[in-house]
Order: structure tokens, then sequence, then C-alpha cells
């Protein structure tokens, strides 16, 4: 069965299901309960699961995620909701060291089933404490899972193949998906963590992405098709693992690679990404790899500066007809 | 109390003792390598405390964390063998001083990063009471804890969710090098945790039967749904912070005045009768299989440096 739903309406129905099927699930943050979620998406959850199970928090970021740990450890299936990245450093003590170490530290004994969701990304001139998109920061640490959905069926997926998972997975929801619109087919069986989708197949050049960047891939994709350019999208949906396999056969097939990543360039998932397909498949390259990263600034509040500061389907449009020139 | 009993506190407090008095002379042998915490001094608050746990309940406690893994009831070898990295350690060698777990005793660890076992002490007693068990969670940190904002965080939940939580604070007067009068402006850190409204009490921590009694009232009333509780143990550590530690920061003259009050001592003063020289012959045993034990354990082969990060890589 396939309806019409918002980011924001998939990733309810994921929490909703999750919850209705397993009675560990409990989700528990900043205003997720009366307040409905700082991004509306546990809206009517306290009236239906109760406050045993739609818990509002003290501003506590550390300890209500070491919490999670804990209960997670003590067989319940937590899900932290830390509103925004940003603020998720507050609690990256608990993330780093304990969710990451936990199962390595005590040579296989303990494991934490924790799920934590929070919202990633620019373009709502928040200014630079609320914008950023450190999702590939994290994607740095051993022991975590990295997961940017970035389509509907995704943002309602990830959550049931979150919670399925015995370690700590994170999940990065784009703030400036959750009103966007798209197609959740109930009956399709997930693609598994650490699978990468080929959104758009061409021939000519990859276009590797994730979260709201897909779309602005996908928008200059089909710009670029009356140029006479057939451009192939990856959306990687899992920064860790990285599906190292369908980027480089995709390497294979079109020799040509540009990579929109909405973090900053220096010491980036792009960066990352570029590194394995030079070690990988260097000799399938016909141009150097190119990639449109946010603007290594915090980012500013107004409108036009941020715009400037962040990737968009023009600045992909005109990258990739660069990258297609060279060879 | 009787004589049993104080036996029986006696020779754990002794096992501690000597074990790590043995610890430090494999590190001079290079035997034990890192960071290396030394509890001696405050033996009487693990021997205490765990005497009044049930093996349901669960531990978390910090890197200075031999005294409370023994006390718990893990098995020496295995301690011993995690000190020198063996695959036979409680952690599999993985974690060393600094890291002792074990499921079976339900002793989570071995966290290296002050105050950050609070809040996964908050969220296990959380799961218990979602899931309706009845058993406590204790955990145990030392006064430098009390300045982090996890230690506020995590009693402000407890206090807010009733959380059958035992929050055990070592005030041994000092963090690394630098005594609690010069970080904290309150330095009855009792009153702090009753300021979150949690039950709180400064007990001596040099006497283990005060120790011991204190805890068991606090359990009997976290089981009863009265959690959580708090209790600040004045005591000392009678060795440096760690085996680099050149002491600066203290007097000669306050470590031989606290001395005085060696648990050891203070108990053996109170019970005559106990029986020292039978324990010494029966720990040096223990020990010394202890460190057969590990010289004997096997090194992880380096094919499988990277398992155990995620779940399904674990070893069967
Ligand atoms: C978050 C953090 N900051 C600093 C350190 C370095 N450090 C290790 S032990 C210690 C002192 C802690 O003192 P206390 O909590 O009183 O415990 P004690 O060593 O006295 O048992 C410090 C500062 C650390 N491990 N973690
Ligand atoms: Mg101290």
């Amino acid at each position: 069965m396939s309806s019409i739903m918002t980011y924001r309406e998939a990733v309810r129905l994921g929490l909703r299901e999750a919850m209705e099927k397993d009675e560990r699930v409990f989700l528990m943050g900043e205003d997720v309960g009366h307040y409905g979620g700082s991004y509306a998406v546990s809206m009517g959850f306290l009236e239906d699961f109760g406050p045993q199970r739609i818990i509002d928090t003290p501003l506590s970021e550390s300890a209500f995620t070491g919490a999670g740990i804990g209960a997670a450890l003590g067989g319940m299936r937590p899900i932290v909701e830390l509103m925004t990245v940003n603020f998720s450093l507050l609690a990256l003590d608990q993330i780093m060291n304990n969710a990451a170490t936990l199962l390595h530290m005590s040579g296989g004994q303990f494991n934490v089933p924790l799920v934590i969701r929070m919202a990633t990304g620019g373009g709502k001139q928040l200014a630079a404490q609320h914008s950023h998109s450190l999702e590939g920061w994290y994607a740095h640490i051993p022991g975590l899972k990295v997961l940017t959905p970035a389509t509907i069926q995704d943002a309602h997926n990830m959550i049931g193949l979150a919670l399925a998972d015995p370690d700590p997975v994170l999940i990065f929801e784009s703030a400036m998906l959750y009103n966007s619109k798209g197609v959740l087919d109930t009956q399709a069986l997930p693609l598994p963590i650490g699978k990468a989708r080929i959104q758009r197949a061409g021939k000519d050049l990859t276009i590797l992405t994730y979260g709201s960047s897909l779309f602005k891939a996908l928008e200059a994709a089909k710009t670029l098709i009356p140029e006479g350019i057939d451009a192939e999208v990856i959306d990687l949906r899992s920064l860790r693992p990285l599906d190292d396999e369908t980027i480089m056969k995709s390497v294979a097939k079109t020799h040509r690679v540009l990579i929109v990543d909405e973090g900053w360039k220096s010491g980036s998932i792009s960066a990352e990404i570029m590194a394995r397909i030079n070690e990988q498949a260097f000799f399938e390259l016909d141009a150097p790899m190119a990639r449109l990263c946010t603007a290594e600034i915090p980012l500013p509040y107004p409108k036009h500066l941020e715009d400037a500061a962040l990737p968009h389907a023009d600045k992909i449009v005109a990258m990739a007809k660069k990258l297609m020139e060279k060879s | 109390m009787d004589l049993t009993l104080a036996n029986e506190f006696y020779r754990k407090m002794l096992l501690i003792r000597r074990f790590e008095e043995k610890c430090v002379e494999l590190y001079s042998k290079e035997k034990i390598r890192g960071f290396l915490h030394l509890y001696i001094g405050e033996e009487a608050i693990a021997v205490g405390l765990m005497h009044a746990l049930s093996p349901e309940d669960a531990v978390f406690a910090t890197y200075r964390e031999h005294g409370q893994a023994l006390a718990r009831g893990i098995d020496p070898k295995k301690i011993m063998a995690e000190m020198y990295g063996k695959v036979e350690g409680c952690s599999r060698g993985r974690g060393g001083s600094m890291h002792l777990f074990d499921a079976e005793t339900r002793f989570y660890g071995g966290s290296a990063i002050v105050a950050g076992g609070l809040p996964l002490a908050v969220g296990m007693a959380l799961s218990d009471k979602m899931m309706n068990r009845n058993r406590v969670t204790v955990c145990i940190f030392g006064d430098g804890a009390v300045a982090e904002g996890e230690f506020h965080e995590s009693l402000n939940l407890a206090a807010l969710w009733h959380l059958p939580v035992l929050f055990v604070c070592e005030n041994n007067l000092y963090a690394m090098g630098t005594a609690l009068k010069f970080t904290e402006s309150e330095t009855n850190i009792s009153l702090k945790a009753a300021s979150y409204r949690i039950h709180s009490q400064q007990v001596d921590g040099m006497d283990v039967e005060a120790v011991s009694k204190s805890v068991q009232q606090a359990v009997s009333e976290i089981r009863l749904g009265n959690g959580p509780m708090f209790f600040e143990y004045l005591t000392y550590r009678f060795r440096a912070h760690s085996m680099f530690d050149a002491e600066l920061y203290r007097d000669k003259a306050e470590v031989e005045e606290w001395k005085k009050k060696d648990p050891l001592i203070l108990l053996h003063q109170r019970w005559k009768d106990i029986n020292i020289n039978k324990y010494e012959t029966e720990i040096a045993d223990i020990i010394d299989e202890a460190v057969t034990f590990a010289e004997n354990g096997t090194l992880e082969s380096i094919e499988d440096l990277e398992k155990f990060l995620y779940s399904d890589e674990v070893a069967q």
C-alpha cells in the first residue's frame, strides 16, 4: 500500500509503529511530549502513549542521552531525541565515550541498542548555532552507525531499521525536509543499513550525496539533461558504514565524480569518500573528483548569505558541466 | 554485627589491599602498564557496600575500581588477567585496570570519564522502573565528579523520576592533586544532593560496619520505592592518585594522620579475634594463583584487533 505524506509524517508513522510493535520502545527528549516535538514529529504521542513512554526531559542533554544508554543496557529500546545537531554536542561525551565504546571496552559483553534522532542542516535562517551539518563528524566514530534519511521511505523505514540494530544508531533528519512530500510504500522491504541507493541512473557522471542535498542533486540532474549530460545520482543513506561497493560500481560506470555534502569541506565525509575512491577506483577516473560543500564559516543569518554558503542545484549544475569538460 | 561478619569484612578488605600491593609490584616489573589507580585506604567502602547488595543489583564504577570489582565477587584471576591485557581478563584484556566489566555480577565498568557513569546508572534504574524490576543500581564516583554538569543533571533526573539509584560518593578530599576546598564553594557534598530532594548523608568511609549499615538501610528503602539515595563517604587514599603522581600537593603528616584510621586497623581494634594470619596465608595463595593465571593467559590475536566494535563481530 502506498500513500503520500510529508517527511515529518513519515518519521511520526515510523515512530508510532515502533511504539505499537514493541513496548520496550520509548521516546525521550526535550519537548517531545507536551510540546509535541520541536519539529512537531511526536505530536499527539503523549496522549496516545502516556508520560511513561513519551518522556519530557529537562535541558540535560548529557544526562538523558546517558540515561538512554543505561536503559538500553537494561533491556529497553530507547529513542533519544536531541532536537538539533548543535545541541547534541552537549551529549557528545555520552555518545563518544560510552555508547560507542562500551561493547568494545567490555570485550563484547555489553551492547547498546540505542537510537538517537536529531535534526540537521541549514536553510532556515537559524544562524550559527542551529544550522550545521555535523553528521560527517559523527561518522568518524567507530562503534556508531550514522543514518541520513532523505526520502519519505527512509524517513519512515530507518526508525525500524535503527531499532532492530543491536548497536547505537544515530539518525540525522534534515530540518529542511520535514515539510517535503513523497510516497511511502508500506509494503516495500526496507533497504538495509549500509546500502546506498541509486536514485537516478545515468552514465556520464556520478553525483554522491545524502540528506536534503539529494533533492538539489536530482534537480540539477534534470537541468543537465538538455545539456546532454546524463548524471547518476546516488543517495548514500548511511555515512557509517559507507556503501563502498555501490560507490565504486558507479565510478567504474561514469568515470567522473561530484560529491555534494552540506558539511564543511575540511575533514569531511566528502573528503573520506574521495580518499576511498582514490584508494579503490583511482584508475577508473577520467577527471579529478569534485565536491560541493558548505562555505567554511559558521552559517550566517541573512538569507542571501546563507544561500551563498549552502550547496544549491545551480552550483551543482555548474560544477557538473565543468567536470565534463575535463578529461 | 558478629565475629563471622567481621572476619568476612576483614578478609575482603585484606584481599583488596594485598591484591593492589601486588599490582604495584607488577607495575614496576612492567607487567601492568597504563594508568593504575589504587584504592588502598578506601577498602571499607567497597566491602561494606557490596555486602549489602544482591546479585541482581547493578554497579557502575570509576577507573579506581579494583576494590569494588573484587568486593563484588569478580574472580581475582580474571581481574589480574585484565591488568595483563590478556584474553582471559574480565574485559578480554580490552579495558585494562580502568575498565573492568563483568556481565555475570552486573558490573558495568570501569568508566574513566569523571562523572560519565552517573547518567548510565540513571538510565539503568529507569529501565528497572519501566520493566517493574525490583533492583537497585549503584553508582560510585569521587568528589571530583561533583563539579561536573553530569553529576547535577543525573541527580536531578534520578530525583525527578524517583529512580532506584544509590549514589555513592567517595570523598577522599582530592581530585588528582586538587583539594576539594580549592574547587567547591560548598564542600559538604551531601548538601548538594539534598538540594535535589534526595535523602543524603555523610558517613565515615573508614568504618566498614558503618558503610554496610548505611547501605543496608538505603537499599531496603530504595526497594520499597523510596529512592534515590545519596551517601558521601569520608575517606582518604593512602597512595598516590596514579603511578605517575609525585604527590606534591599534600603533606606527609596529613597522610600519616589518616593512616591511623586505616579501615583494617579500625576493624581489628574492634574485633580482636579476627584471625589475621589465617587470612594473610589464604590471600597470598589467591593472589599467587591470580598472577600465575594472568602470566599463563593468552594475548589476543592481532587478526581480531577490529572485533567487538559491532555486535555481529562479537566472538561466541
Ligand atoms: C571528564 C574528565 N576530566 C578529567 C579527567 C582526568 N582525571 C582523572 S581522575 C581525576 C580526578 C578525579 O577525582 P575524584 O573524582 O575525586 O576521584 P578519585 O580519583 O579521588 O577517586 C581527573 C581530573 C577525567 N578522567 N575525566
Ligand atoms: Mg577524590
